[in-house]
C-alpha cells in the first residue's frame, strides 16, 4: 500500500513558556517539533505497511525549516520525504493548504493519505477538505486501522467511551487520533542517518496550483487572563480523596 | 609397606590399571568438548579487551576470590562457602593425586607430605560437615532467596542437591580409601577425623575385605570425581571452574559505563551500524562468562529495590535466563541455532527499564558479575529500535531541544542565583574562576531542589572559595541519559558541556548532584577533576574554613547514601564527618541499609519520568527504614533523592513526623558567620 502522511512543525506546546505579543506567539526563544497527531499517524503508516507492503512518504508545506520534520519522520521509518515550498503558500488558511496537498496527492498513486486529527496551533480542517478536493471517502478521528483486501476497517471512539467501526473505501483519507499506537522514539543517531538523503522540493509551479488568498484570517491571540480562585479542598488526605470523588462524580467524571 | 594398591590390582583378571587409565582420559576428553562448545557464544561475541591493571586485577582475585571477602555479607551462607572454598582448593590436589594413583603406584605430588595429609584429612570432615548442614538447608528449610518464581524456569534445588550428593560420596569415599588402608597397615590416622572414623570401625576387618573396600572407594572416587568434573559446565556449578576468571577480569572502576563498542571512540560511533545488545551475540564475551558463572545464589536480586518492590526484575534471572538461552542455542552437540531478539524472548521491556543502574547487585555479588553495563547495553539496544516508553520520549526530546528534561527555557538555567544570598558568577557573562560549580538540570530548575542550589553557593563563599558557574551554557550533564541507553544524545550533551567547562578555565568542578558527580568523573574525559559538595565540606571543617554552631533541635537524624555517592563513588564518610561536626547532633545508622548496602531511593534523571509496574515505592521503603531506625530527619545529599524521599514521607501519611534535608542545606544553616 503506497501511504502519504501529512506533517506539519509546530512551535512544541510541551517545551516552550508561551509568550505573546502584539496578537502572535513571541518568536524567541521557541522550539519547534513534529506536531504530535503526525508522529501517531505516520507511526501507523509504517506498521500498515510492514504488514501489507508498499511504501511510506511524508509531505509537508512550509519553508525550508520544515525539513528537520520530515527527516524526523523518515528517521522513524518513512521511505521517502516530499517538501512542498512556495512563496505563494505562506498564510495560506486550512482551504489553501489543502489545495497545495491535494496537488501532491495527484501527483502520486497513493492508495491510502493520512493526516494528524489536528495540529497543534490548527483547526482540524485541512484532512477533510482535501479529501473533497480529491473526492475521496474521509473518516476522522481513526483510532484503529485493519487492511481488508481493497477497503479498510477504521474504528473511532464515540463520546462516553463507545467503539464504533466503519468500512471505508480506498484510496481514501484518514485523520488519526493519537492513542491509535505507540509512536516508535527517534534519537540524534536515526536523524544523523537521514542527514544526507536528498528532500525533493516542489514549488506552485512544479504542483500547478495557485493557492487562493486566505479567506480565514486571524486577527487577535493572548493568553486569557486567570479566571476567579480554584476550590480549595480541605481535610485529611482521606477526605480530600472521598471529596475529589464526589466532585468526580457529581460532574460526570466517575460513573 | 603397603599391602594392597589400585595400581597394582586386578579386576576380573585384567590389571586395574588399564582402567584407572582411562577413567581420567575419557573425562578430560569428554570435558575438554563441552569446554569447547562452551566457548563457542563467547567466541562469537562483541570484543572486550580488558587488558592491563593486572595488578588491580590480581588484588580482586586475592580479596573476592581466594579470601571470599563477600561471602560474610551473609553469614552462614557466606562462612559455608569459605569451609567449602578451602575444602576444594586443598582436596583438589588429593584428588589429583588419587588420579595418579590409579596406574602409577605410590604416587605422591611433589612437596606434599605427611603435614598434607593431616591438613586434607581435616579439610575433609570439615567440608562434610558443611555439606550436609548445606544439604539439609537446601532441602529442608528452603531459603526464599532460591525459590524459582514459575515464569522463571525450573527450581535448581535438584541439581545443588545432586552436586552436594556427588560432593558427599567423594568425601566418603576418600576416606574411606584412606581408612581402609590405615587398617591395613595399622597407621595413625588424624584423631577426630572420617579417615580416622573409617580406620578404626574397620580394624577388625581382614586384610582382603579391606582389599576389596580399598579397591572399591578407589574407583567410586574415580568415577564420582570425572562425572563431577563433566557435570560442572552444565549448570549453576560451572562456577566452580569459571569463578577464578571471572573474578579476574571483573569490573576495575566503578561508577562507568562501557563504551558502545569496545575499540571505536566517541568520534566513529556513526560508523556502528547497531548499537546496543540486541540479539545474544551483542554482549561481550565477558559478559556471557558471567552467565556462565552466575552460582544462583540469589544475593543481587536480594538486595535489588527494583525487585523489593515487585517491578519485573531480577538480575539473578538476568543471568539465568541468559545461560538458559546459551546451552539452547548453543547445544553440546549439533549446530549452534540462531535465536530471537533477547528483548520479547527472554527479557521484557519492563524489566529492563526498570533497573534504577543502583549497583546493589554488583556490590554483592561474590563472583564479580556485572548487571549494569548489560542493561545499559539491552537499553541502547531497545533506543535504537525506538522501543522508548512513552513517558521517556517527552524529556528525552527535551533534553535534546533545551538541555534539561522539563524543557524549561536555557536562559532560566541559573535564575536560582539571584535568591542565593551571595554573588554568583556565570561562564555565560564571560566571567572566570578557578572552580566551577556543576549545578545540573534537577538543582537549576525545581523550585524544591534550587534550595540546594543557594545553600551550595553559600557553602562556597564561606569557604571562600572563587567560583563560577555555566549559566545557560550548561546543560544536563547526561547522566541518565547514557545510562538509559540514548548514548547519542548523551555525547551532545558531553561535547557541549566539555566546551564550557573549557571556557570557565576552572582547575577543579564541585557539585551537589551524585549523578553530575558521576557522569563528570567517569564518562567525561579530559576535564579537571570532580568533587562532590560533601567532600568540599568535610575538607573545609579539617582546614577550619568551615566552622558549625550548635544545633537547634534534638531530633534524631539518619544518613541516606546515594548510590552514586556512595556505591558508585565510595564517599561514605564525608557527609558522615559533615554531620557529625553539627555540635550535639544526634546521628543514627540505618543498620543494615546503610554505606554500600544503601537502599535507592527510586532513581534519578529519566527514572523519575519512568512509570514502572510496583507494588510500593522505594522511597516508601526507604522512609520506613529511618523510622525504624528511630530516625526523624532523613539527610541525603543528592537532589533525586531528596525528591524521591520527600513524596515518599507524603505517600506513607508521615508528613509532619518525619522530614528530609539536603546535607547542604543543613549544613549551611548551622555554619558559623564570621
Amino acid at each position: 500500500m503506497e501511504i502519504l502522511v501529512c506533517v506539519k512543525r509546530v512551535p512544541d506546546a510541551a517545551e516552550n513558556e508561551i509568550a505573546v505579543e502584539g496578537g502572535a506567539l513571541r518568536g524567541d526563544d521557541l522550539v519547534y517539533s513534529v506536531n504530535e497527531w503526525d508522529n501517531y499517524a505516520v507511526e501507523e503508516a509504517i506498521q500498515i505497511v510492514e504488514r501489507e507492503g508498499g511504501s511510506v512518504t511524508v509531505v509537508t508545506v512550509g519553508d525550508g525549516e520544515s525539513e528537520e520534520v520530515l527527516r524526523r519522520e523518515m528517521a522513524m521509518g518513512a521511505n521517502q520525504g516530499l517538501l512542498l515550498s512556495d512563496p505563494a503558500f505562506a498564510g495560506a488558511d486550512g482551504l489553501g493548504l489543502a489545495t497545495v496537498l491535494a496537488a501532491a496527492v495527484r501527483r502520486g498513486a497513493y492508495d491510502l493519505v493520512l493526516t494528524g486529527a489536528q495540529a497543534d496551533d490548527g483547526a482540524a480542517q485541512v484532512g477533510g477538505m482535501l479529501a473533497a478536493i480529491l473526492d475521496w471517502p474521509f473518516a476522522s478521528l481513526v483510532n484503529s486501522i485493519e487492511a481488508q483486501g481493497g477497503l479498510l476497517r477504521v474504528g473511532r471512539e464515540i463520546e462516553g467511551g463507545a467503539q464504533e467501526v466503519s468500512e471505508i473505501d480506498l484510496p481514501c483519507v484518514l485523520s488519526i487520533q493519537t492513542g491509535i499506537n505507540e509512536p516508535r522514539y527517534v534519537g540524534l543517531r536515526g536523524i544523523r542517518k537521514v542527514a544526507s538523503v536528498e528532500l525533493p522540493v516542489l514549488d506552485a509551479a512544479a504542483l500547478g496550483v495557485a493557492p487562493a488568498p486566505a479567506r480565514v484570517r486571524r486577527i487577535d491571540y493572548f493568553v486569557p487572563p486567570a479566571g476567579a480562585g480554584a476550590d480549595m479542598l480541605t481535610g485529611s488526605t482521606a477526605e480530600l480523596a472521598g471529596q475529589l470523588v464526589e466532585l468526580l462524580k457529581a460532574k460526570g467524571g466517575l460513573k | 609397606m603397603v599391602p594392597f594398591s589400585p595400581a597394582t590390582a586386578t579386576l576380573a583378571g585384567l590389571p586395574a590399571r588399564i582402567p584407572f587409565l582411562l577413567i581420567p582420559l575419557a573425562g578430560l576428553a569428554v570435558f575438554a568438548w563441552i569446554i569447547r562448545r562452551r566457548l563457542e557464544p563467547l567466541l562469537r561475541a562483541a570484543p572486550d579487551p580488558r587488558r592491563g591493571q593486572t595488578g588491580a586485577r590480581l588484588r580482586l582475585v586475592l580479596k573476592i576470590w581466594l579470601a571470599q571477602w563477600r561471602h560474610p555479607r551473609y553469614l552462614l551462607a557466606g562462612v559455608l562457602h569459605i569451609i567449602l572454598f578451602f575444602g576444594f582448593l586443598v582436596l583438589g590436589a588429593r584428588s589429583t593425586q588419587l588420579v595418579f594413583l590409579g596406574f602409577i603406584d605410590g604416587f605422591t605430588l611433589p612437596g606434599f607430605g605427611h603435614a598434607y595429609d593431616v591438613v586434607k584429612d581435616y579439610a575433609a570432615t570439615a567440608t562434610f560437615a558443611a555439606v550436609a548442614i548445606l544439604a539439609v538447608r537446601r532441602a529442608a528449610f528452603r531459603p526464599a532467596r532460591y525459590a524459582v518464581p514459575a515464569d522463571m524456569g525450573k527450581d535448581h534445588t535438584p541439581e545443588a542437591l545432586l552436586i552436594l550428593g556427588m560432593i558427599l560420596t567423594l568425601l566418603l569415599s576418600e576416606s574411606l580409601f584412606e581408612g581402609s588402608l590405615l587398617a591395613a597397615t595399622g597407621g595413625a590416622a588424624s584423631p577426630l577425623t572420617l579417615a580416622w572414623a573409617f580406620r578404626h570401625a574397620l580394624a577388625s576387618t581382614p586384610a582382603p575385605a579391606l582389599g576389596h573396600l580399598n579397591l572399591a572407594a578407589y574407583a567410586i572416587h574415580d568415577l564420582t570425581f570425572f562425572l563431577f568434573l563433566c557435570f560442572l559446565p552444565l549448570g549453576k556449578h560451572f562456577h566452580v571452574i569459571t569463578s577464578l576468571f571471572n573474578v579476574f577480569w571483573m569490573r576495575v572502576e566503578t561508577g562507568n559505563v562501557k563504551p558502545v563498542r569496545h575499540g571505536v571512540g566517541d568520534a566513529q560511533l556513526d560508523e556502528v551500524k547497531s548499537f546496543g545488545v540486541k540479539k545474544f551475540e551483542d554482549f561481550t564475551w565477558k559478559h556471557m562468562l558471567d552467565f556462565y558463572s552466575c552460582a544462583d545464589c540469589g544475593r543481587c536480586t536480594d538486595r535489588c529495590p527494583a525487585n523489593f518492590v515487585k517491578r519485573p526484575l531480577s538480575p539473578r534471572f538476568i543471568s539465568i535466563k541468559a545461560r538458559d538461552y546459551a546451552f539452547a542455542h548453543y547445544p553440546l552437540l549439533g549446530e549452534a541455532v540462531e535465536g530471537k531478539p533477547l528483548v520479547g524472548s527472554i527479557f521484557s521491556e519492563d524489566e529492563i527499564w526498570s533497573c534504577t543502574t543502583c549497583g546493589a547487585c554488583e556490590e554483592e555479588c561474590p563472583l564479580g558479575i556485572e548487571y549494569l553495563d548489560k542493561i545499559v547495553d539491552l537499553r541502547r539496544g531497545m533506543v535504537d529500535e525506538g522501543l522508548v516508553p512513552q513517558s521517556m520520549q517527552k524529556p528525552l526530546g527535551a533534553l535534546e531541544k533545551r538541555g534539561n528534561p522539563w524543557g524549561k527555557l536555557e536562559k532560566k538555567r541559573a535564575d536560582w542565583a539571584a535568591d542565593a544570598g551571595v554573588a554568583v558568577k556565570q561562564v555565560d557573562a564571560g566571567d572566570t574562576a578557578p572552580t566551577l560549580y556543576f549545578v545540573d538540570s534537577i538543582s537549576s530548575y525545581d523550585d524544591r531542589m534550587q534550595k540546594i542550589a543557594q545553600a551550595s553557593a553559600r557553602i562556597l563563599a564561606k569557604a571562600e572559595v572563587d567560583f563560577v558557574v555555566l549559566g545557560k551554557e550548561e546543560k544536563d550533564s547526561g547522566h541518565d541519559v547514557r545510562r538509559f541507553g540514548e548514548e547519542m544524545l548523551f555525547q551532545s550533551l558531553k561535547d557541549h558541556n566539555t566546551e564550557g567547562i573549557r571556557a570557565s578555565q576552572a582547575t577543579r568542578i564541585v557539585t551537589n548532584d551524585p549523578h553530575a558527580l558521576n557522569a563528570l568523573k567517569h564518562d567525561y574525559p579530559g576535564i579537571p577533576p570532580v568533587q562532590h559538595m560533601s567532600e568540599l565540606i568535610a575538607a573545609g571543617l579539617e582546614s577550619g574554613k568551615l566552622r558549625m554552631r550548635a544545633p537547634a533541635d534534638g531530633r534524631t537524624y539518619t544518613y541516606h547514601d546515594p548510590c552514586y555517592l556512595g556505591r558508585h563513588n565510595g564517599v561514605y564518610d564525608p557527609p558522615r564527618q559533615a554531620l557529625d561536626a553539627i555540635p550535639g547532633l544526634k546521628r543514627v545508622e540505618m543498620e543494615g541499609n546503610c554505606r554500600d548496602r544503601s537502599f535507592c531511593c527510586g532513581g534519578g534523571g529519566l527514572m523519575l519520568f519512568y512509570e514502572p509496574h510496583e507494588e510500593q515505592r522505594m522511597g516508601v521503603v526507604r522512609v520506613e527504614m529511618a523510622r525504624k531506625a528511630g530516625a526523624d530527619v532523613i539527610v541525603t545529599a543528592c537532589p533525586y533523592c531528596l525528591t524521591n524521599i520527600e513524596d515518599a514521607i507524603k505517600v506513607a501519611g508521615l508528613e509532619g513526623k518525619m522530614e528530609a534535608i539536603d546535607l547542604c542545606e543543613l549544613v549551611d544553616g548551622h555554619l558559623e558567620n564570621d
